[in-house]
């Protein structure tokens, strides 16, 4: 990694008990698509609102493009787009009022950088005259992407812009990201959805405020060190009863087609637990050893840490 | 598990907001027991449908009966034999979870013996002594799902409308959630569920695919992978999606 774009160190925040950052520290790398993936209270949204300048942590430090957050916080409003996650856009505002406000109070027009969003707006751009609030949901995520970046942006902080959303949109929200990372802009996207991991760079895995592992998605991959055998059958809900039943597995969780079973030794074989689940008289099923995908690792690493 | 009889009964259903056709004769069925996925692009007129199943609010035309009972005459009926749960809108926060099972079921007006017994037994089951007294918030995320959909069948309704219950949840928690709805399922509990995780679309009995308005897909998640020729319903919803947006 060259020069970091983010850099946090020991940041820390609660709200009354509740740990809601604990002790994060970690790099980004100017250029990076950096994905921090984990569900509702995995501490995402505190961490953004920290590193935009909006929220003060309780400990630690964290810097953007070298301002800390605290005391020069004004240089990094000017450099940073932000997409939070609930409001962002002006719903009694049409599409082209919405770009005009974010052009202008960041102190520049839309027709000096609407080349930076040519790509994007010309999507919505049909719709230019319509409310805000009156855009279905994609072109709301559309016009808000183009909103964050019509100041031309060094670093763009998407908080959750997926969530909610449908696969085929949230697919193509993706395509739209990777378009814009050759204008060589700083990526920061959070997630609930795992599947979405191997979109980015590198990803952090987030639960209950702590990272649990930084990495490329493939590294967080080959970290799994178990192997995972993949069930399948007509009767899933039934084969996983049988399965819980097996003292010699350790887990099996249901992976939409198949159920992903580990051993509680390595030793276990797809021949064993075919064996076993024939002994049981398991209807129809198959067996075959499986790669970890990024749902299998963060089970295990939450399940390790509890 | 599914039975022959239908519970939710759907025939030439049309809603219009002016001259826009959010509902567009959407005819379908589901069968008591069943799992039933409603499932949609963004806008593609899913939530209009639930509200209306819910007696919430009228159709524009078209027929519906939910438990046999007419939405436009009975609706009140409606409502007491149904249970719902969203991801934005279930358990009250500032209540204790026992706070909010006396609070829903009082809604449903069950009788205080009633709420009694279902609160213990509910508590004893989901082994829940430690945690009873304690406001929602103070509780770990990952329940407050979980029990907001036990809170929400407290009345033990025939049909339970789930609308994204696993949005933001964890990947251990959304799976547990799965098992519970199995298990209502099983005690002959009809379940209509949206989801925007495909892998969940897999774990109904039966899914329906929407967009702009009509279904445009109803099957097993087996058969439509098969007549699709995919791999998995992931490619079933994108291959209808992206279709009909290319049309």
């Amino acid at each position: 990694m060259a020069e970091s774009a983010v850099v946090t160190e020991n940041l820390s925040k609660h709200f009354g008990a509740v740990k809601a950052l604990d002790d994060i520290s970690f790099k980004i790398g100017k250029g990076e698509l950096f994905g921090f993936i984990g569900p509702d209270g995995a501490g995402k949204t505190t961490l953004f609102r920290i590193l935009t300048t909006l929220l003060l942590p309780d400990g630690g430090k964290a810097t953007v493009e070298g301002f800390d957050t605290v005391s020069e916080y004004r240089q990094i409003r000017r450099i940073s787009g932000y997409m939070p996650g609930k409001f962002s856009l002006y719903h009694d505002l049409s599409v082209e009022e919405n770009l005009r406000f974010f052009a202008t109070i960041f102190g520049t027009t839309v027709s000096e950088n609407i080349h930076l969003v040519q790509d994007l707006y010309s999507q919505i751009e049909p719709f230019r005259k319509r409310k805000a609030g009156k855009l279905s949901g994609g072109m709301k995520q559309k016009l808000a992407l183009c909103c964050a970046l019509i100041h031309q942006p060094v670093i763009l902080f998407l908080d959750e812009p997926t969530t909610g959303v449908d696969a085929v949109s949230r697919k193509e929200f993706w395509e739209m990201l990777n378009r814009l990372r050759r204008q060589q802009i700083t990526i920061l996207v959070s997630t609930p959805y795992m599947d979405e991991a191997g979109r980015c760079d590198r990803v952090a895995l987030m639960q209950s405020g702590k990272i649990m592992t930084i990495d490329t998605p493939q590294g967080i991959r080959q970290q799994f060190r178990k192997k995972i055998l993949a069930v399948k059958g007509r009767d899933m809900f039934g084969l996983m009863k049988i399965l819980e039943g097996f003292p010699e597995i350790e887990r099996s969780y249901l992976f939409g087609q198949s159920l992903h079973v580990t051993g509680v030794s390595e030793a276990l074989t797809a021949d064993d637990l075919s064996a076993r689940l024939r002994q049981q008289q398991a209807p129809d099923f198959r067996v075959e050893e499986i790669t970890p995908d990024i749902e299998d690792c963060f089970i295990d690493l939450t399940a390790t840490r509890e | 598990m599914a039975t022959q009889e239908k519970v939710i009964k759907v025939i030439n259903l049309v809603k219009k907001f002016g001259s826009f056709v959010a509902n567009d004769h959407l005819t379908f069925d589901v069968f008591r027991g069943e799992i039933f996925g409603f499932l949609g692009a963004n806008g593609a007129g899913k939530t209009t449908a639930i509200r209306i199943l819910c007696g919430l609010s009228y159709p524009t035309s078209g027929e519906v009966t939910i438990d046999g009972l007419d939405i436009y005459r009975q609706r009140e009926q409606i409502k007491k034999r149904i249970g719902y749960m969203s991801q934005r809108f279930s358990l009250y926060d500032d209540l204790t979870l026992g706070e909010n099972i006396r609070f829903y079921a009082g809604v449903y007006g069950l009788s205080r013996e009633d709420i009694r017994q279902r609160t213990a037994a509910l508590v004893d089951k989901l082994e829940l002594h430690a945690i009873e007294k304690k406001l929602i918030r103070e509780l770990p995320p990952g329940w407050k799902q979980k029990l907001a959909f036990s809170v929400a069948t407290i009345h033990q309704p025939g049909i339970v409308f789930l609308d994204e219950p696993t949005s933001g949840v964890d990947p251990i928690t959304r799976r547990q959630f799965w098992e519970m709805i199995y298990d209502k399922a099983g005690e002959g509990m009809t379940v209509f569920v949206t989801t925007h995780y495909m892998d969940e679309a897999e774990y109904c009995g039966r899914v329906s695919i929407m967009s702009e308005g009509k279904i445009h897909a109803l099957d097993t998640p087996a058969q439509l992978i098969s007549k699709y020729n995919v791999r998995n319903m992931d490619e079933v919803f994108l291959r209808i999606a992206r279709n009909i947006e290319a049309v």
